[in-house]
């Protein structure tokens, strides 16, 4: 039990996967345009790497080292298109603004990362809890990053009007450029925290 | 003229890395140096182009008759990696100083989302072969283009004295956000 803690932990603040590890780049920058969009995709992630990492790891005794990769990336695909089918049957809105982005879902580093690094090795339970850890990290990464957007950029939160109406929405965080600013920023600012740390201990 | 148009768009006004967010990965990863910048450009271009024509093959060829469509993230995905594998073992055999100067970007550009990228547009879009080839180039020198130009810029970057918060990631990602806005000048161009 302590175990599985310890992997979400790990995700979610540890080894984040956007702020710490820096992969998963091409999702977080493009489909950060509002919280909700940020959530979406963060937690379409997550249901990938949950199950890729717990296919991965019941399967890893069977599946032969030399052809790993491929047999990887077949299993993630066929998650993503699962993830897809649900996305367009229930969640419409959402299937329409994520668009290109949902079957890239297959190309986000991370999804190979964590069956390489970590289900490839482990067993099941403990492989499940790291793919929700660091599903869970991404999430949070993107829904902060989507939220600043959406705040700057539009003066709302979830599509809910925050800002006076006084306030001049800054158009450009909403667009390409924003998302570059945005990441940035926030990395510079963990940064800072993180050499004033290192410097107090 | 259209073609040109196409061509000219995918370049410059959507451009992969600065405005579609695709193959950003080795856009901050491989971007120390312009040289192994270049070749990044180059491999990927290779790949790319090939990656639009067997998808558009594989898609109208055989997913469509098959009626098969919504395999088509796993069909790309496996055409992109054997495509990656080939021009692999095309390269070692033709031209060793090539696939030594590539080096271990090759068997990376499979999971550069700029190509399995360019493969889902051009069948969203409805191209037909030649258009989604035209895409493809385009699109892959609009990367080569931009991350040449990214190197560029981060190794003056390494000469100055940047903010010890700012270093590494953070000030390449407000760089990439500058040259973002001065790519969204071109979408008045067309």
């Amino acid at each position: 039990m302590k175990k599985l803690v310890e992997r979400i932990t790990n995700g979610i603040i540890v080894e984040n996967p956007t702020f710490v590890q820096v992969i998963g780049m091409c999702p977080t920058l493009a489909v950060t345009t509002g919280a909700k969009n940020g959530i979406g995709m963060g937690l379409a992630t997550t249901a990938v790497l949950v199950g890729s990492n717990l296919f991965i790891s019941l399967l890893r005794k069977f599946i032969p080292s030399k052809i790993r990769i491929p047999a990887y990336v077949v299993i993630i695909a066929s998650l993503v298109t699962l993830v897809e089918f649900i996305l367009q049957a229930f969640v419409r809105s959402l299937y329409s603004q994520l668009g290109l982005f949902i079957p890239l879902i297959v190309v986000n580093c991370i999804i190979l990362a964590r069956a390489e690094a970590y289900a490839s090795k482990n067993k099941l339970l403990p492989s499940i809890a790291d793919g929700l850890g660091m599903g869970l990290g991404f999430t949070l990464a993107l829904a902060i990053l989507g939220s600043v957007r959406e705040i700057l950029g539009a003066g709302k939160i979830f599509d809910f009007p925050i800002m006076p109406s006084s306030y001049q929405p800054a158009v450009i965080m909403i667009l390409a450029p924003g998302a570059f600013f945005t990441l940035g920023i926030l990395m510079a600012t963990l940064n800072h925290f993180r050499n004033k740390k290192v410097k107090d201990a | 003229m259209n073609l040109f148009i196409l061509f000219l768009s995918a370049i410059l006004v959507n451009n992969f890395v600065l405005s579609r967010f695709l193959g950003i990965c080795p856009f901050l990863g491989v971007s120390k140096k312009a040289e192994t910048a270049l070749g990044m450009g180059i491999a990927v271009t290779f790949v790319m182009t090939l990656a639009s024509m067997f998808s558009y093959m594989v898609y109208h060829w055989m997913l469509i008759p098959l009626q098969i469509e919504y395999l088509y993230t796993i069909a790309f995905i496996l055409v992109i990696a054997s495509l990656v594998q080939f021009v692999e073992m095309v390269i070692q055999k033709t031209s060793p100083t090539l696939y030594q100067a590539l080096g271990v970007y090759l068997p990376l550009i499979t999971t550069n989302c700029a190509v399995l990228g360019v493969a889902v547009i051009n069948m969203n879009e409805g191209y037909n072969l030649i258009e989604s080839i035209i895409n493809g180039v385009g699109a892959a020198l609009g990367f080569t283009l931009a991350i040449v130009l990214f190197a560029g810029i981060r190794e003056r970057i390494e000469n100055n004295k940047i903010l010890a918060a700012f270093q590494g990631f953070p000030i390449a990602l407000i760089t990439a956000g500058l040259m973002s806005i001065a790519f969204l000048g071109f979408q008045g161009l067309l």
